[in-house]
């Protein structure tokens, strides 16, 4: 990407820094736009052959275990689909993972799409987080249900959502598409009203 | 203020340190914490609530809890204001305010209790029998009907309050938290299952806290508050108090209405929500949510003073309040008894305990007798007397059938009438849930039968009703429900001993006869809160409906408010009295949510305001903002519709965009169009069998126009696919078909086409795309791109390239019929072309334009919109697109439908261009096209307008239309029908600006 020119965020339009805070005090809910996080969506039914070719790609097989999520390096696969994961990498790092997975997985019947502008990330913690996210969510977010590296498709609100907790604290990065950012992150602020909410930097 | 003067000096679950000041149709009173508005009104000599629904007759409180049928206030003022709620469930607090509804001017003096004394003329089925002719009187009678109908006033403003939902999942839902309930989430609990225990009152305990029963030789409310204490320890399990279970749903759904800060009126803290919907998904549920005692009907039933025997109980028990000072209590089975005795402990002058049962004996009628109250056997109270309240009742003897009175009756004076018919058990939740009702003939009553989904039903609420049953089926239910979640430890703790007399069998009579001289005239209610009588019953089942769904809607019985939680029941044993069936075989009706009634705010939760509906944005939504853009809603997006100057008008605004397109450049965000990545092996093959042409000479750098049809051979959507490479494609789709389209062919995919080698990946929202349109377009990219051969880059092709130093895929495509490139780059960088497109097109005079714009110009070049020129009725060749149409592939999506009689025939309408006689008219879409003009409707139709435009391109109006055969019909005149004239356009093909398209190719 040129550094020409200033990318925007889905979430930018709502000057989250200026409100950002260093230190979330006893707030209930954090929040934060995780700006150009880099995602690839990931197709390929996973034989033997498939794995292998996309665990070398990535430094770890995806995972083929229902709704969790697996990584390394600072790359993580989620499980989407019996034939489906989102590879999310560190931003600027899509580029690469799409040339890798790509080179090992020629010949397969597989794909590969880079979907990283598609999705805004909206990171959530603080330890009233799984409140507010069954106040829109249903699925069953309990700890004995879901728990750090699960991850599901679902709704909140209305928008649809890849939910992927990623700390017992708990803490949770959810995925949805950029149009829905606006509305999802509004109504994530009307949520965590009651608890306290905190804006940190992505 | 007046005094509490019916309040016991001691005793009762209420804080006498604290005095709560209310008001009751503007008379101020005070009570305690701990009331309820009705114990209240009690507490202070208030009987007299409200007034009846169809003839308005005085009614006072009947019950102490959900099933109250005449205690329907409106609570509160102003935006707040909620009507139709029971006065027995509403906490006391400070400052609060009711009012009786259904009254005027006042519940003392109500002008609408006329209507009773002409109740002779106002039987079962009134409203249809009169109201029905003539029918054009129907609008009349209708104010008429909307005026005198209805209880309470919904609020008229905003409601300020704040409802939240949770989505909650549990192992065990355990509905009502009485001794059953606690007992099943104890056992339950103590498995370490994830328990919900929610009640509908401020405290557990059900009735426990209205009774002097006792458990394991302790009061039972200590048992209560060490289970509940227990409860409170155990890290899994949540208590809702305030709770309702409203709605059992499938899937063991279940919804619960938590009242968060209502109790607290005026003084609720800011923070939490008012109302909380609960939506729990539970693996197993125990339904404890108790009993309703039964009235008896009898004449003149309905006089205030007349209450719940149970109902009295409570009052006198938990809220310390005498209901009366001299009552009359009237059974059929034994609960009653302890009632009379508690009366007596309290200080009410029990004149009299009159039981339906020949020869009442026991301890409970012993210890009745020593205490000198009289026990009337085989006796019942037939009518009542007395105006705003009962002042006597009227006892005479049954027969032995129970269908007449023999001998005469005697008078007995008393202020209150305890009843009580026996036990309904609220099987409202099972029956929601679908389980099957089964009549008990020993209780006379309703009781589960087999269960649909995975809950079981424990205590009153499965008929049975001696305190030491329901603990021991509590405890079992819940051990059970837990075991079956997957908890193996779940086993029943024993049960604590709970003494109680032995109970004789209740009598059973639905309807108490009148002595024979009265054989006529009084009232005997059913429905106190619709104002159904024994005999509207009656003569439902003589008009012919005696299925108990036409007996409910004939009248109305159990259609009200409180669901006929009271009345349902003894309606049923009438119904089979009078066509000679049993109750078993009469059935019972539905039972449907709610439970009782949940408020819309509650329902609604936060989707309101700005969250009642997502507002999609573009990534360019900031920027169309701050020129002052007005948007327009396309599905959810928001998208820029035109952009006014100053004061301009959008007529002015849109003329203006369009004319700088056709002169010379505009742009225009279509970043919503779907877009889908296509890769496979067979992607190929998936193109050609979903649209119409074929697929198979389309080479990378070019893109191909496509019509995707339905099975019936109708349009489904449009859209330009592109070649990226070998088996790569993109598709784009019209906006509002993005997510339709990507579902439609998943789902072929995945149950039609499995062995298709083809991955579909969603890319709307990964591309912002800028489309720069007109005959500079050329130039301003050219300024901006410079590795690109735009000399070598005809229509349909697309490139690789930089735009403005941004890597952009750009498609030579058009909307317009101009010169047009659409140009997408990564999402984030879409504000920073479209500046760059603006900055360096200012020399071109560059012109943002919105969606209107670009409907008038695709409009002046004839291109449809799907959705907009088409309604599902609508095929490729009623839109002259035949040469679009593969007449070489096997098959494709749609294809066999053109073979049907109907899509073959060649008079179907047909996509025109209409010009106006008037050039100036602009009909508005959706016009008829009339054929023959009357004076009058109906007139032949011909089909109507579906697109209409002012084109300052052309300096005249334009349309398109469906019209019959109208590809034969160039050249004629239609009218066009208007509200108030006709319009006479000339048919045309619908193509109005270079028709032959060299603009395009330029």
């Amino acid at each position: 990407m040129p550094e020409t020119y200033p990318r925007q965020g889905a979430l930018d339009h709502l000057r989250l820094d200026a409100r950002a805070v260093d230190d979330p005090g006893d707030a209930g809910v954090v929040m934060c736009a995780r700006r150009f996080v880099g995602k690839v969506n990931l197709r390929g039914r996973p034989t033997k052959r498939f794995r292998e070719a996309a665990g070398g790609a990535l430094g770890f097989a995806p995972p083929v275990k229902p709704n969790t999520a697996a990584g390394a390096g600072g790359v993580s696969a989620l499980w989407l689909g019996p034939d489906e994961w989102l590879i999310v990498t560190p931003p600027g790092r899509e580029g690469e993972v799409i040339e890798g997975l790509r080179a090992r997985l020629g010949g397969q019947h597989a794909a590969v799409t880079d979907v990283s502008e598609g999705r805004a990330v909206i990171g959530l913690a603080g330890p009233r987080a799984r409140e507010v996210l069954m106040k829109g969510c249903p699925l069953d977010l309990h700890p004995r249900a879901f728990k750090a590296g699960d991850c599901a498709q679902s709704t909140l609100a209305r928008a649809l959502v890849i939910v992927h907790q990623t700390s017992d604290a708990p803490a949770y990065d959810v995925y949805v598409e950029r149009s829905f950012a606006d509305y999802l992150w509004r109504w994530l602020e009307d949520a965590a009203t009651e608890y306290g909410l905190a804006v940190i930097r992505g | 203020m007046s005094r509490q003067v019916n309040r016991r000096p001691e005793g009762g679950r209420i804080d006498r340190d604290r005095s709560l000041g209310f008001t009751f149709n503007g008379r101020r009173y005070t009570g305690f914490a701990g009331d309820t508005l009705a114990s209240a009104l009690l507490a202070n000599g208030v009987m007299l609530v409200g007034r009846s629904f169809k003839f308005h007759r005085p009614r006072g409180i009947f019950s102490c809890g959900a099933e109250e049928p005449n205690a329907i206030v409106q609570l509160g003022a102003g935006a707040r204001t909620e009507p139709n709620l029971r006065a027995t469930q509403i906490e006391l607090f400070e400052g609060l305010e009711a009012a009786s509804v259904n009254c005027w001017p006042s519940v003392e003096f109500d002008a609408g209790a006329v209507s009773d004394w002409f109740s002779r003329l106002m039987p079962a089925g009134f409203y249809y029998k009169t109201f029905m002719w003539p029918a054009r009187f129907w609008p009349q009678y209708e104010y008429v009907i909307r005026h005198a109908a209805g209880l309470g006033r919904a609020p008229a403003e905003k409601d300020p309050d704040r409802y939240e939902k949770f989505h909650v999942h549990c192992d065990v839902l355990v509905a009502g938290g009485g001794p059953a309930g606690l007992a099943a989430a104890f056992a339950a609990g103590r498995s370490g299952a994830r328990v919900i225990l929610a009640d509908e009152h401020s405290e557990f305990g059900g009735a426990l806290l209205g009774l002097g029963a006792g458990i394991g030789g302790k009061p039972a409310i200590e048992w209560v508050e060490s289970t509940v204490g227990k409860l409170r320890g155990m890290a899994e399990v949540r208590l809702l108090p305030r709770s309702t279970v409203f709605g059992y749903y499938d899937h063991n759904d279940l919804g619960i209405a938590e009242r968060v800060t209502d109790h607290l009126g005026p003084a609720a803290p800011p923070g939490p929500p008012r109302q909380r919907l609960w939506k729990v998904r539970a693996k197993q549920v125990v339904l404890a949510a108790g009993a309703h005692e039964r009235p008896l009907v009898f004449a003149d039933n309905d006089r205030p003073g007349v209450m719940l025997a149970s109902a009295a109980q409570a009052y006198v028990n938990r809220y310390a309040v005498r209901p009366g000072e001299r009552a009359v209590v009237v059974t059929n089975n034994d609960s009653a008894y302890q009632v009379a005795l508690d009366l007596d402990d309290a200080g009410v002058k029990v004149a009299a305990l009159v039981d339906l049962r020949p020869a009442p004996e026991g301890p409970l009628a012993d210890a009745l007798r020593d205490r000198g109250i009289d026990v009337l056997g085989g006796r019942a109270v037939v009518a009542t007397s007395g105006g705003r309240r009962v002042d006597a009742v009227e006892v005479g003897r049954l027969n032995d059938d129970a269908d007449r009175i023999v001998g005469g009756t005697r008078r007995i004076n008393c202020d209150l009438v305890c009843v009580s018919g026996g036990w309904n058990p609220a099987v409202h939740l099972f029956s929601q849930s679908r389980g099957k009702l089964r009549f008990d003939a020993a209780g006379a009553c309703f009781t589960p039968g087999d269960s649909y989904q995975a809950e079981r039903s424990a205590g009153a609420c499965n008929g049975a009703f001696r305190l030491a049953d329901c603990l021991a089926q509590g405890l079992a239910a819940g051990a059970a429900a837990a075991r079956d979640a997957g908890f193996r430890k779940g086993r029943a703790p024993a049960a604590p001993k709970a003494p109680e007399p032995e109970a004789a069998p209740l009598r059973a009579v639905w309807r108490i006869p009148l002595p024979g001289d009265r054989a006529r005239g009084a009232k005997q209610f059913v429905d106190l809160q619709h104002d159904v009588t024994a005999a509207d019953v009656a003569l439902a089942a003589r008009e012919g409906y005696a299925a108990v769904e036409h007996l409910k809607r004939y009248t109305t019985t159990g259609m009200g408010t409180d669901q006929g939680k009271t009345s349902n029941v003894n309606a049923l044993g009438i119904l089979g009295q009078v066509t000679g069936t049993d109750i078993a075989g009469v059935g019972a009706t539905t039972f449907r949510p709610p439970y009782t009634p949940v408020g819309y705010g509650l329902l609604a939760g936060r989707d309101v305001d700005h969250l009642f509906d997502p507002a999609r944005r573009t990534p360019m939504h900031a920027w169309h903002e701050s020129v002052g853009a007005v948007f327009e809603d396309v599905g959810q997006w928001k998208r820029a519709w035109y952009y006014p100057r100053g004061a301009e008008s959008m007529r002015a605004a849109v003329d203006r965009e369009c004319l700088a397109v056709r002169n010379s450049v505009g742009i225009v965000d279509a970043s919503t169009l779907g877009k889908i990545d296509v890769q496979g092996a067979d992607a190929l093959e998936l193109l050609n069998r979903v649209y119409t042409n074929a697929w198979d000479t389309l080479k990378p750098g070019r893109c191909r126009y496509g019509l995707m049809l339905g099975e019936d051979g109708m349009l489904f959507d449009d859209g330009v696919t592109s070649c990226l490479g070998e088996n790569h494609y993109h598709m784009t789709t019209t906006t509002g078909g993005a997510e339709r389209v990507l579902a439609w062919l998943e789902q072929w995919l995945q149950t039609e086409w499995p062995r298709l080698k083809v991955y579909l990946t969603s890319v709307t929202t990964h591309w912002a795309v800028a489309a720069i349109q007109g005959p500079n377009a050329r130039r301003l990219l050219a300024e901006l791109c410079d590795d690109v051969d735009l000399g070598a880059f005809p229509f349909m092709s697309w490139r690789d390239g930089t735009v403005a130093g941004i890597p952009a895929r750009i498609f030579r495509v058009s909307f317009s019929g101009e010169l047009s490139y659409e140009i997408n780059v990564p999402s984030s960088l879409g504000v920073a072309l479209w500046q760059a497109l603006m900055t360096a097109g200012a020399r071109y005079g560059i012109t943002p334009y919105g969606t209107e714009a670009m409907l008038v110009l695709r409009a002046e070049k004839g291109y449809v919109v799907v959705g907009h020129d088409t309604d599902g009725t609508v095929t490729p060749q009623d839109l002259g697109m035949d040469w679009i149409v593969s007449k070489k592939k096997k098959d494709f999506l749609g294809k066999r439908s053109f073979a049907r009689s109907d899509t073959a025939r060649p008079d179907r309408k047909h996509l025109v261009g209409l010009l106006t006689e008037d050039p100036r008219e602009v009909v508005p879409e959706g016009s008829q096209i009339v054929e023959e003009v009357r004076p009058a409707p109906p007139m032949p139709m011909g089909g109507h307008v579906t697109s209409s435009y002012w084109s300052a391109a052309l300096g005249r109006s334009i349309a398109m239309a469906l019209l019959v055969n109208g590809r034969n019909r160039h050249g004629e005149t239609v009218t066009i029908s208007l509200p108030d004239r006709n319009v006479r356009a000339a048919v045309t093909k619908p193509v109005f600006y270079d028709p032959e398209g060299e603009k395009l190719r330029a």
